[in-house]
């Protein structure tokens, strides 16, 4: 097997063992804020409806948190056995945020194994909701030390490199680099909006199939506020996103655009197909991007043309971008609409189709999160380090990565269905009706079991 | 002291402090597993339960800190370990996989105790230590050759040497005793008579395997790397305390008294020998290829490491000290009286 095929192979295990953990990690990150606000809610009003929707949201979170560490730590180990050359380079410089993951993650997972296996052992219930704030920060923390490493590939710096050799090296300027602060914030964003938006999905399918319980009611509009609130936030930082990609990353931004010719007064381009270097059947925004890019309409927008062939990302990560952005719009919108209806008592809102278009809110979100990552990865192609190293060089040179793939594909597999399948039996085996009956009953017998 | 020294020992500590608690993860599912071949699975499936799945995820931190933390002071690692152990590790991934989904699927989620899971998840602890241990034998040298500038695993000499295979042996007679004497305390401070008797039963049952196979090493050790070896019989004296501290154990559990020293005794026993090992193996990070000098991060970043240690670990041991007292030495929740799962 020659030295180009471990290349792609190794893409292809990386990219697979990525979009799999990172449904996982995004889940991972956004479920725990949602679990302590319904309990505080639930404290606060002293509504037994908002803590039993935390404590059922937590039975089902303990179990992506499982699949989520264990495919973090496939991701963690695939770094080092498919891209040791990498490693070894960014180990010298970006070492320290990924260290100090393994710190917060740490400090998570032991709070939520005592968050999971204390609840009601406190008489005070405001106690038990405090154990939760170390399981949210950790979460938090974790996705931020591993998006500035993601942030460093895009944005290397806190390094020179004289005559081969790494030298000057600063831990702190190779952390907060200029890709740093946006990503962060976007990642961070995207992941409670994304849960949000997933739990409220759950909610809305529940009253799909009929069942009209007040509890599912109130689930779905704190969730959908939660979803709206996250929903402006990431179009806000969305648009920071773009203006720190026409300073630093101009190749991709004008990539994902279709944007050849420096030109001012850019239009934005959506969807389309590309016939040479222009596009038919798009849609056009006039001085869309030059905004986007710069925030003023006139601004001149660096082209893709201005770069050597060789360093160009691929045209396609066009789609990923338009998915991205068009679903993240819409589900701005809906939300909006959803809240607005509510506050208004509109018909429509309580309409089957209404609710459907909710459910599919969830699987949506988590549409985009994947475009997001594919359209960042793809779009720093061909780098894995921009402007230092690229993919081609970075590849580990054993031959064994494709039954590899073979392999994890396997688990991967058996992950997804044995997560969705437990979840509904779960679920399913203890509806919330039967369990609210049952509290009332026993007093606090919420347990499954 | 150098930076050097402190970076492997702190990784080292965190190696020891992983291969005493994914032992005790490793063998308890797998004396659960043979229960439940032998019919015996109630005496010790709630203790299991009990123990291992709040913990386990903390367990697995521990081995993710080694790797992320060996990659960070010594990068050089990546390229020689990084290229080479892409199978021995992958299919190590995929046994984590089956352990922590057992965790998600079967004690978390909807219980699904169907007896075939069970036995893969006791069968993946004993593959598990099997899987990375021979990653020991791979750092004596012999088996991770050059082919050009680039470093590549010789299957062929890995799976005929003798060493390896003693350390592979080893891996398993400690995860079993090891296991084994924590939890015949577990159970005996659960106050569960019949899986004291058990455990305490297994522990002396792999008390003899695992002493005699440690030997072992040392014996093959003689042959397969000469400037190790001679280096392990400087420090005799170590090795003498470790087994000493052996027979202290073994003493205990024989006579029935205080299994709470016995795993004391137990813990130190393999520090010392780990220990010893570790300093036997020093400077090499790799024979002959890779020392901890030549392979160490710069100052900068190393600094900054340890910086973060020392703050991580401030965060992390009053967080560790309210998990054991809330689950290992809490009576109430050892004995099983209450139940407190979301």
């Amino acid at each position: 097997m020659g030295f180009e095929d471990t290349v792609l192979l190794s893409r292809i295990l990386t990219m697979m063992t990525l979009s799999f953990h990172i449904l996982y990690a995004t889940i991972g990150v956004g479920i725990p804020l949602m679990i302590l606000i319904a309990q505080w809610v639930g404290i606060k009003k002293n509504d037994d409806h908002y803590i039993l929707l935390a404590r059922r949201w937590a039975r089902g979170f303990v179990i992506t948190v499982a699949v989520g560490v264990v495919t973090g730590t496939a991701i963690g180990l695939q770094l080092s056995l498919l891209w040791p050359n990498f490693m070894q380079l960014a180990g010298n410089v970006i070492a320290l945020p990924l260290f100090m993951e393994v710190f917060a993650f740490f400090f998570e997972a032991i709070f939520l194994g005592i968050y999971l296996y204390t609840w009601d052992r406190f008489e005070d219930q405001r106690k038990h909701l405090l154990l939760l704030i170390p399981v949210a920060l950790g979460a938090a923390a974790s996705s931020v030390f591993i998006t500035i490493v993601n942030a460093f590939m895009n944005a290397p710096q806190g390094f020179d490199i004289l005559n081969g050799e790494l030298v000057n090296v600063s831990p702190l300027l190779a952390m907060f680099n200029p890709a740093m602060p946006t990503k962060v914030a976007h990642v961070m964003a995207t992941a409670f909006m994304a849960s949000a938006f997933v739990l409220a999905s759950i909610a809305a399918l529940r009253l799909v199939q009929g069942s009209n319980h007040i509890y599912h009611k109130k689930a779905l509009l704190l969730t959908m506020k939660l979803g709206f609130v996250f929903s402006i936030a990431t179009a806000l930082i969305g648009d920071f996103s773009g203006k720190y990609l026409a300073e630093y990353q101009p190749e991709k931004l004008a990539a994902a655009e279709w944007h050849f010719e420096t030109e001012g007064e850019a239009r934005l381009i959506l969807f389309g197909v590309l016939d040479g270097e222009e596009p038919k059947y798009a849609i056009e925004i006039p001085y869309a991007l030059s905004i986007l890019a710069h925030g003023v309409p006139g601004a001149e927008v660096t082209g893709l043309n201005e770069f050597p062939e060789d360093e160009r990302p691929p045209l396609w990560i066009h789609y990923l971008f338009d998915t991205m952005v068009t679903i993240g719009m819409w589900l701005a919108f809906f939300s909006f609409v959803f809240l607005f209806g509510t506050w208004g008592n509109w018909a429509i809102i309580t309409k089957k189709w209404f609710r459907w278009l909710t459910v599919a809110g969830g699987p949506l979100a988590l549409i985009a999160i994947e475009a997001g990552w594919w359209f960042t990865e793809v779009g720093r192609q061909p780098w894995i380090l921009r402007g230092y190293l690229r993919t081609s060089e970075a590849a580990t040179t054993s031959g064994q990565v494709d039954l590899m793939i073979i392999l994890f594909a396997g688990l991967y597999f058996i992950l997804g269905v044995g997560t969705i399948v437990v979840l509904s039996r779960m679920y399913k085996r203890n509806p919330v009706e039967k369990e609210l009956a049952d509290r009332q009953k026993g007093g606090k017998g919420g347990d499954p079991e | 002291m150098t930076l050097e020294i402190i970076g492997i020992s702190v990784l080292w500590l965190f190696l020891f402090l992983y291969v005493i608690v994914a032992s005790i993860d490793f063998g308890a599912g797998f004396f659960n597993a043979y229960s439940a071949f032998t019919n015996k699975q109630h005496i010790l499936t709630g203790i299991i339960q009990r123990y291992l799945s709040p913990v386990w995820e903390v367990t697995n931190v521990f081995f993710v800190f080694f790797f992320v933390g060996i990659i960070g002071f010594f990068p050089l690692t990546a390229f020689y370990y990084g290229t080479t152990l892409l199978i021995p590790a992958s299919i190590a991934l995929v046994l984590l996989a089956v352990r922590g989904s057992y965790y998600a699927f079967a004690t978390y989620g909807a219980k699904i105790n169907h007896r075939g899971y069970i036995y893969m998840y006791g069968l993946s602890g004993l593959l598990l230590p099997a899987s990375l241990s021979p990653v020991l034998a791979m750092s004596e040298g012999g088996f991770i050759k050059m082919e050009g500038s680039q470093p590549y695993l010789d299957y062929w000499a890995l799976f005929t040497s003798p060493l390896m295979w003693s350390i592979v042996v080893l891996s398993l007679t400690a995860v079993l005793y090891i296991s084994a004497v924590f939890l015949t305390w577990y159970a005996n401070k659960a106050g569960d008579a019949k899986a004291t008797d058990l455990m305490r039963k297994y522990a002396l049952v792999w008390a003899g395997p695992a002493i005699v196979t440690a030997t072992g090493i040392i014996y093959e050790l003689r042959d397969h790397n000469p400037e190790h070896f001679s280096r392990i019989l400087d420090l005799w004296w170590a090795f003498a305390i470790s087994f000493l501290l052996f027979a202290g154990t073994v003493y205990l559990i024989w006579k029935r008294k205080n299994y709470g020293l016995a795993f004391i005794l137990l813990v130190g026993q393999f520090f010392t020998a780990f220990f010893a090992y570790g300093v036997s193996h020093y400077p090499y990070l790799l024979y002959p290829y890779l020392t901890i000098y030549d392979s160490f991060t710069n100052e900068a970043m190393a600094i900054a490491l340890i910086i973060a240690f020392i703050a991580g670990l401030g965060l992390l041991l009053p967080s560790l000290y309210l998990l054991f007292r809330l689950f290992l030495f809490d009576k109430d929740y050892v004995k099983g009286k209450s139940d407190y799962h979301a």
